[in-house]
Order: C-alpha cells, then sequence, then structure tokens
C-alpha cells in the first residue's frame, strides 16, 4: 500500500515556542489515522499544516504525491478538490441553508444542472444520516451533531480521496458519538476513503482507528497500532487509551 | 495591497468570477438600507448651515450669497463626508463583525478548504458595493442639503425657491458637484477596506470581536477625513 501522507521532520515555530520539533509518520492508503495528544500538543496545527491552513517552519510534507510547500496556487487548488474538511464545530455557511452548504461547492466547480446538484447533496444527506426534511433548515436550527453531520456532508461532497476531521465526536453524546464512530467506518468501507482525525476520545482510539500518534513535547511519542500501544513501556502514551 | 490588486486583476481578466448576486446583496444592505438616515442627516445638515450662514450674512446684507454657501460647501465636501462617515458607522463596523465572526466559527478556513477565495467571496464584493453606492448616496444626500438650504434662505432671508436655483445655475460651477462625486467611491473604497481588514484582524475571542470592531469605525472615519484633507489641499494647490 502506497503512503498517501508522508511527514518528515516538521519544526514548527510560533515565535520562540516550539510546538513540533521533528515530526514524522505516514499515513496509508484506506486507514483511519488519528492525530492524539494532549491539549496543546499541536496535533489541530499539524492537521492545519497539512490542509493548508497553516504554515510550518521547515521540513516536508507530502500530500496525494506533492509537496505542499511547492504548490502553485492553481495545483494547491486541484489538491484542495481531492480532500474534504470537516471542522470540529461544522464551519456551516450560516447564512447558507443545510442544502445550499453540503452543494456549494459543486455549484462553484462543476456544470451540472441544479436538480443535479440538489439529487447528489440530498444523497449526501441521508448518507450521513440525516433526514431530507433536515436539508432547508439553516445552521442556526441545528443541534451541535447535526451540524457535524452536515459539515461531514458537505466534506464529501466530491467524492474526495482524504478526509479530514477536527475532534469529530467531541461534544456529542455518547449515543451519537459512537453512531459517529461507525458512520466513519463505514464510509471508508464503502467509498474508500482514507481519514486522519485529531480525537481524544479513547472509544473512537480503541474501536475505530486503524493506527495512530500521539504528540507530545513536540514529538511523536508513539507510533503505531491500539495493539502495539498496549504492549509498550510507554506509561503517559498507555494512559491516552486506558488511563482514567 | 498588493494581493488586492492581484484579485481585482484576476478579476478583470475573468469578469465570469465576479459575484454579482453578492456585490447586490450588499449594495442593498449597506448602499439602499442607509438612504434614510442620509437623507434625514443630510437635510439637517443643510439646514443648519444655511440658518448659521444666514445670521452672519444679514449682518453684511449679503443675504444672496447663501446660494453660493450651501451649494458649495454641500455638494463639494459636506455631503461626502457625511455619507461616508454614516456608511462607515453603519458599515465598517457590520464587515468587521461579520468577517470576524466568521473567523471565529472557522468558516473562513472551511471556505478556504474548499478552494473558495476570500478576495472573491467576501472582501471584493463588499468594496465594490460601496465604491457603487457610495457616489449615488453622496449624490442624493448633495440635493437633500441643498433642499434644507433653500427652504431657511426662503424663511429667514425671504429667498424664493426661484431666485435660489437661478442663482445656483448662474454662479455655482459644476465642478464642485464633480469633485464631491469623485470623491464618493474613494471613501466608499476606505470604509469597505478598513472594514473587512479589521475583521481577519480578529482573532479566536469574543472580546477581539469588540475591540476590532471599534478600531474600525475609528479607523475608517479618520481616514476618510484624512485623505479629504489631502484632496482638498492637492485640487486648491491645482487650482481647482
Amino acid at each position: 500500500m502506497s503512503s498517501l501522507i508522508v511527514v518528515k521532520e516538521i519544526v514548527t515555530k510560533f515565535g520562540k515556542n516550539i510546538v513540533h520539533n521533528g515530526v514524522s509518520f505516514e499515513i496509508k492508503k484506506g486507514e483511519i489515522f488519528g492525530l492524539l495528544g494532549g491539549s496543546g500538543s499541536g496535533k489541530t496545527t499539524l492537521l492545519r499544516e497539512m490542509i493548508l491552513l497553516q504554515k510550518y517552519s521547515s521540513g516536508s510534507l507530502h500530500v496525494l504525491g506533492s509537496d505542499i510547500k511547492k504548490l502553485k496556487d492553481i495545483e494547491a487548488n486541484e489538491l484542495r478538490d481531492r480532500w474534504g474538511v470537516s471542522f470540529q464545530f461544522g464551519a456551516l455557511f450560516s447564512s447558507l441553508s443545510v442544502l445550499e452548504n453540503i452543494s456549494i461547492a459543486l455549484k462553484e466547480y462543476t456544470n451540472l444542472s441544479s436538480s443535479a446538484i440538489k439529487k447528489a447533496a440530498l444523497m449526501k444527506l441521508s448518507m450521513v444520516g440525516l433526514p431530507q426534511s433536515a436539508a432547508y433548515l439553516y445552521p442556526s436550527e441545528l443541534s451541535g451533531g447535526m451540524k457535524k453531520r452536515v459539515g461531514l456532508a458537505r466534506a464529501l461532497i466530491r467524492d474526495p480521496k482524504l478526509l479530514f476531521l477536527d475532534e469529530p465526536t467531541s461534544g456529542l453524546d455518547p449515543k451519537s458519538a459512537r453512531d459517529f464512530d461507525e458512520l466513519i467506518t463505514t464510509l471508508r468501507d464503502t467509498l474508500e476513503i482514507t481519514v486522519i482525525m485529531v480525537t481524544h476520545d479513547k472509544e473512537t482510539i480503541s474501536s475505530v482507528l486503524d493506527r495512530f500518534i500521539i504528540l507530545g513535547d513536540a514529538k511523536v511519542q508513539f507510533f503505531g497500532d491500539i495493539e502495539a500501544l498496549r504492549a509498550s513501556k510507554n506509561k503517559s502514551s498507555r494512559d491516552f487509551v486506558d488511563g482514567e | 495591497m498588493g494581493e488586492f490588486t492581484e484579485a481585482v486583476g484576476a478579476l478583470v481578466l475573468k469578469p465570469a468570477n465576479i459575484r454579482f448576486k453578492a456585490i447586490f446583496y450588499h449594495i442593498e444592505n449597506s448602499g439602499l438600507k442607509a438612504l434614510p438616515i442620509i437623507l434625514l442627516t443630510s437635510f439637517l445638515m443643510g439646514v443648519v448651515i444655511a440658518f448659521q450662514g444666514a445670521v452672519q450674512l444679514e449682518k453684511l446684507g449679503a443675504n444672496i450669497f447663501i446660494v453660493e454657501m450651501v451649494v458649495i460647501s454641500v455638494t463639494r465636501e459636506l455631503a461626502p463626508l457625511i455619507t461616508a462617515i454614516v456608511i462607515a458607522g453603519r458599515s465598517a463596523s457590520s464587515y468587521t463583525a461579520e468577517i470576524g465572526a466568521m473567523k471565529i466559527t472557522e468558516e473562513i478556513d472551511a471556505m478556504k478548504t474548499m478552494g473558495f477565495s476570500v478576495w472573491n467571496f467576501l472582501i471584493i464584493p463588499r468594496v465594490f458595493a460601496l465604491m457603487i453606492s457610495l457616489p449615488l448616496l453622496v449624490f442624493f444626500a448633495g440635493i437633500v442639503s441643498i433642499a434644507g438650504g433653500m427652504v431657511v434662505a426662503s424663511l429667514q432671508l425671504g429667498i424664493s425657491f426661484e431666485e435660489f436655483t437661478l442663482r445656483m445655475q448662474e454662479s455655482v460651477e459644476i465642478k464642485h458637484v464633480i469633485i464631491g462625486l469623485v470623491k464618493a467611491p474613494i471613501f466608499g473604497w476606505i470604509v469597505a477596506v478598513v472594514g473587512c481588514f479589521r475583521g481577519f484582524r480578529i482573532s479566536n475571542s469574543t472580546e477581539s470581536v469588540g475591540r476590532y470592531t471599534t478600531i474600525s469605525v475609528v479607523d475608517a472615519i479618520f481616514w476618510v477625513i484624512a485623505i479629504n484633507a489631502v484632496i482638498s489641499v492637492f485640487l486648491t494647490q491645482m487650482g481647482l
């Protein structure tokens, strides 16, 4: 299996504050990969660097085969075409309805007829487990969990190869969180996408993630799967999954 | 500034990317809906200037000069300035707060990851909307202020409406009106750009929304007045 994302010796500094000091790992095609770590360990920063929202100081980061530091504007937009991002609180466009939110990328980038766009958007809506009746609501009328689902549907609209999720289950009740986990696994199995998520939900870590890294002290403290972590001697890393 | 020129340049080359719907939306919200308050303030301003002027001119027995005084000062300086200040209070603040809220809810990040340019979607529609609305607003503001002046002139100095308009045609050059209307889009540009950029400075706290909204209005008004002063000096030196 080939690696879709290759991170090599990434260094990130904010002024004097060093967030990453030589972070390296690889993400393979078709896996659900987790970025873990305590608060302020730079996991969200790492995610933002992968999706071109933030710059890193040195090192190299390849996403889908291209070095993201050397991208021209047009190439960057082509790359953005091939991934979907779902934000922690949904980040839905508040002036647009649910249906418009999901379909905006198709409206802007394709010449599909408006009925075809609507059909595609409604399909994604049911894919993430929302009723058709939600299509004409506005973001302010949705619950936190529904917003996350709509955000996911929006991220999936262009059938991406890569899906980035920022804390997909935080703030959800336990039942919704498990439903969301199941949804992610189903999506991966049916659409063959690769999922990268920032999370600290223990259930998600042990039941959904194929592999993950744990960040701490600006370095990768652990890189592997759950069995390897349970067998490892590093207690503070083990506490991430099994600690109280 | 360089990015702004680049973004505008890209749109000139590819006008299909201009978001007319968003421009019209902002013209309606920032321009059309501001019309009543601008008409009211301009009318009152015309009344006040004429009234104060009338008292002084009457002493000199130079009643008829009320026409030049009102018409020139209003069309050339006051209508553009008052309009820009009202728009700065209304729109610079709302642009800053809107964009800041979008930043906090990560809507801006979402746009970027979907490859939508914030220039085309957020900044340029607002800038164009104000550059189009301001000259129109200034035009109406000027008419209403002059009307205010005419009412005072007739009540206070006994100058009839016919006399007023006749004198206006004879002695007021059209250049004053043109200068006022040329300044308007410049002021519109200042207000929109300041409003948008302060919005992007807002960071992840509700406190910064309040702070930058305040700064945005103060900055917008300051720059309008400062640029107006520069233009005024420049034009006077040119003999206009």
